[in-house]
């Protein structure tokens, strides 16, 4: 299987810092806020890989790194330590060593990001259609019948009414602005695709279509997909495999499948048994 | 067939020049043996105005400036315009040392932050006190009574030998128990030039504290009251507002001893704001600053209070207006705000046409659709 | 300093107005900027004896660069003798004792205009200096100016293609009448100055220097000569200059020279006809002259 993304010993600290830090936090201390210099260890030395076709959850409560780990791969926060490399077709790119040109191509072109928070991946102030046509044309696309097209395509992909295509989002109900901006994620059909919290908040009829989307998507297109997630029901759905996060470090990983079966950390076997 | 001759606008420019020349000199229709306005008056009984366009144009000048505000019939924003457009053609002789406003001759001086200072609160010639009832008795002011005023209130002044010169800055005293932040060791830094460098942001204080200084008042005041009324979060406290006459020091040109060349008028206020925390020591007060030629204290004030606001948008990333530093001061120049505004009067039929020609094409389409 | 050139002309200024440093940071900038096409360059912008908004900023550019044996044309929507045109080439005329103007755009060594660009087509030995009120073509998208920087520097312009896109969604038109953005050597978009959209194609392998100046926004951007200059617009939806035809489809003709390939001015007359004239002032001088030569011949 081809390999599309690997990340070793990624690190993330808020805050100066202090060489207790490490020892002082993580699963056995229960805190990522080190006692004695008042830093949070957000993440610390998460490594996995990330293979073409397949969809790795993340799994976690509040302020367990998952979505740390994310932002620093997209970019939108800048790791302490760690390496990240994408494998594109003919190209290996070394992420943190990028400079902010490259990291914004690659991002054009080669990731697709869904927030939690459809106010930090779309443009309010330009319609939904807009929204779609700015990421095709930031991918170079220079034809505005074709840019229509796979505009009104995309939004019918994701069940988004036509005849709201030239709507601003400011207008449209939580799960319609998640659509939108899932089908401006996949409108540069990209090889890696990033979910963070997407169906938290959102109705539960709701969150069984976009889950359905997702999946119908996974199988068409073959995009790896990181699917950021507190929800074991999401997991269960998506993710081949999972990794469970604990105040900043990895306290398991494998087969979701088997994570779900036969839990060996004892906080995963809590989170297993307490799902509803 | 007729056409439109677009002709004679040399004849009207030269039309508009005698029509205002006109205005400034009717008076002598109505009054016979009307005088021309001398520049000694405009100084002296107007000398808040002379202030103001001094600080505008930028350059310490006040017969030049009683000069523009008397062939612009007075209206500021065109003075300071004439004042400032002069000093740009002026050759840089040198530079002088920094300022030190603690040898200021003080005219005025008090602090909002403590009941009394060393040296004492002195209110000197202010309004602030003063009820704003129209003096009605100075409409037929005789000359007899103007004349008498000042040298009567001279010979009953007492100035007594001992007081002072100079203060000492009551921020020494808050900087000495701990309470503000310690200078800098470095004070050779070099004063950024805002006359030879464009602004790149993001900018030095330097640059910040130069651009206010000739900003013009009314834009810098409305920003400042922006920040006070809510749009932000100095929440200041003067610490002192000085007014007074600081010496030039000039390099003597053989040498290189510095002499004293001249005085000029300079208002200065000092701003405390809330405390914030610093990295690795205690927490201490923040200082906003602002100064500027002439006697203007609304606008040292206005500049204090938003060059504090504009080293928190620095620091933290500005959260409103007034403490974002491209906001504040692309706008606060009357030269460049005074001359767009004007621009529109300018002629803009070309581009008025090519609108014309966008909306009847976008007129068609829709009655096409 | 204010060095004299000629002390027997008793002038308070330099030859030019400006300081001769002045001159020179000038100069320095206009080199940077014609090896940078399209690029803005900041500059310490003087402030001039006129408005902000007036000219400042191309006056600035042609006092830098005006010399002995100039001949400097100075036009305000295509003609000589409007207000501002007039205003420009008398200060020039008073600061730059010794230099020739003239009306004839083929004449010309230097012309500095507002708002259009000559219908003479101009040469090698010409410059054109254009004054510009916004020098940003990312401004509506944008009003920071340090995001701005980053934009041009990673030739980021999807916002403004946003934009375009938009407008034909909307109108089935791009609405962008004046300021249409071109984009520069392949790489930098400028704002072209308030140009109608039927001056913007002369930008394209111009035989002649093109300078823009911003005196209030305190920039210096140029397209060299034969530079690739183009309009954005997508791929099948292509640029468009005005439209001069009637109702009947005819192009309309100059009322004055009858020339029917020169931008025109609209005017309503009393009798509420409405008629058209060449806006360019000296070419419609030239064409009616031309017809009437050849009239008598």
């Amino acid at each position: 299987m081809k390999k599309v993304l690997s990340v070793r010993n990624l690190s993330k600290t808020y805050g100066t810092g202090c060489p207790l830090c490490i020892a002082s936090t993580g699963p056995e201390a229960e805190t990522n806020v080190c006692p004695h210099c008042g830093s949070v260890v957000a993440i610390h030395d998460v490594s996995f890989d990330l293979y073409e076709g397949e969809i790795l959850g993340i799994m976690g409560e509040s302020g367990s790194g998952k979505s740390t780990i994310v932002k620093n791969l997209y970019f939108d926060q800048i790791p302490k330590s760690g390496q990240a490399t994408f494998y594109d077709t003919d190209q290996t790119h070394p992420l943190f060593e990028l400079n902010s040109a490259q990291q914004r191509w690659l991002k054009n072109h080669r990731f697709g990001m869904v927030y939690q928070n459809p106010h930090l991946g779309l443009n309010f102030n330009i319609s939904a259609g807009g929204n779609i046509a700015e990421r095709l044309l930031m991918s170079d696309l220079m034809h505005y019948g074709e840019i229509r097209q796979r505009v009104k395509t995309l939004l019918a992909r994701t069940e988004v009414l036509l005849s709201r295509v030239d709507e601003l989002p400011r207008n449209f109900s939580g799960g319609m602005q998640q659509r939108v901006q899932i089908a401006k994620a996949l409108a540069t059909q990209p090889p890696l695709l990033f979910l963070d919290e997407v169906t938290t908040g959102l109705d539960l009829s709701v969150q069984a279509r976009i889950l359905d989307l997702i999946m119908e998507i996974q199988q068409e297109l073959n995009t790896a997909m990181i699917v950021v997630t507190h929800d074991l029901g999401v997991i269960r759905l998506l993710a081949g495999r999972t990794l469970v996060m604990k105040y900043g470090r990895i306290i398991e990983t494998g087969l979701t499948d088997q994570i779900l079966e036969d839990p060996q950390h004892a906080y995963t076997q809590r989170l297993v048994a307490s799902a509803l | 067939m007729s056409y439109v001759p677009i002709k004679g606008g040399g004849q009207a420019i030269a039309g508009a020049a005698a029509v205002t020349e006109f205005l400034r000199t009717e008076q002598a229709l109505h009054q016979p043996n009307a005088q021309a306005l001398d520049l000694q008056t405009i100084q002296f009984q107007l000398r808040h105005l002379v202030d103001r366009v001094i600080s505008e144009g930028g350059v310490y000048h006040p017969e030049l400036a009683a000069l523009s505000i008397k062939q612009s019939l007075g209206d500021t924003l065109e003075a300071a315009f004439s004042l400032r457009a002069w000093r740009s053609t002026r050759p840089r002789l040198c530079a002088t040392p920094a300022l030190d406003t603690s040898k200021m001759r003080v005219i005025r001086r008090i602090s909002a932050a403590f009941k009394d200072i060393p040296g004492g609160q002195m209110l000197g010639a202010t309004p602030d006190y003063a009820l704003r009832l129209l003096r009605m008795e100075l409409i037929n002011e005789s000359d007899a009574t103007f004349q008498h005023y000042a040298k009567e209130w001279l010979k009953q002044s007492n100035p007594t030998a001992t007081t002072p010169m100079s203060f000492p800055k009551v921020i020494s005293a808050l900087r000495a128990d701990g309470l503000l932040p310690a200078l800098e060791a470095d004070r050779t830094a070099q004063a950024f030039d805002i006359t030879r460098e464009p602004l790149i942001f993001p900018v030095s204080r330097s640059a910040t504290l130069a651009t206010m200084a000739r900003a013009e008042t009314g834009s810098l005041l409305a920003l400042a009251y922006s920040n006070m009324r809510g749009y932000g979060d100095v929440h200041p406290t003067v610490a002192e507002l000085r007014v007074g006459y600081v010496p030039i020091m000039l390099p003597h040109a053989v040498t290189g001893e510095l002499i004293e060349a001249g005085e000029v008028l300079v208002t200065e206020c000092e701003v405390i704001a809330m405390y914030e925390a610093q990295s690795d020591a205690k927490p201490v007060f923040t200082l906003g600053y602002g100064a500027c030629l002439g006697h203007n204290e609304v606008k040292a004030i206005s500049m204090a209070i938003l060059d504090r606001a504009l080293q928190k948008g620095k620091k933290d990333g500005p959260t409103n207006p007034s403490e974002d530093a491209e906001f504040v001061l692309l706008h606060i120049d009357g030269v460049d705000s005074m001359g767009f505004a004007s621009h529109y009067k300018m002629p803009h039929y070309v581009t008025f046409q090519s609108d014309l020609d966008r909306l009847r094409t976008a007129q068609q389409q829709e009655a096409c659709t | 300093m204010n060095a004299q050139l000629n002390p027997a002309v008793k002038t308070a200024y330099n030859f030019g107005f400006l300081d001769e440093y002045a001159k020179k940071e000038i100069r320095r900038v206009t080199l940077k900027a014609i090896c940078i096409p399209g690029y803005q360059v900041p500059y310490a912008s003087r402030e001039m004896p006129m408005g902000r908004g007036f000219g400042t900023g191309g006056l600035q550019l042609s006092l830098a660069l005006i010399g002995q044996q100039e001949q400097v044309k100075v036009i305000d929507q295509g003609s000589d003798d409007s207000v501002n045109a007039v205003n420009l080439r008398q200060f020039i005329e008073m600061t730059c004792p010794g230099i020739d103007t003239t009306t004839r755009t083929q004449d010309a060594t230097l012309i500095q205009s507002r708002h259009r660009i000559p219908e003479q087509p101009l040469t090698e030995q010409q410059i054109l200096v254009l004054q510009v009120p916004y020098p940003d073509p990312l401004v509506i998208v944008e009003p920071s100016e340090d995001k701005r920087k980053v934009m041009h520097g990673e030739a980021d312009y999807s916002r403004l293609l946003v934009k375009l896109y938009e407008d034909i969604v909307q109108f089935n038109e791009i609405t962008i009448s004046h300021r249409y953005p071109t984009k520069i050597n392949q790489h930098y978009v400028i704002d072209p100055s308030p140009i109608p959209r039927w001056d913007v194609p002369k930008l394209h392998q111009s035989k002649a220097l093109i300078l823009f100046g911003a005196g209030r926004e305190k920039k210096i951007y140029a397209v060299p000569p034969f530079t690739h200059a183009e309009p954005l617009a997508f791929e099948d939806q292509p640029f468009r200059v005005e439209n001069f035809d009637d109702a009947s489809g005819q192009r309309r003709a100059c009322v004055r020279c009858g020339c029917q390939d020169s931008f025109l001015d609209e005017f309503t007359q009393e009798t509420g006809q409405k008629i058209y004239q060449c806006s360019d002032s000296d070419w419609c001088e030239q064409q009616l002259a031309r017809r009437s030569e050849s009239g008598n011949s």
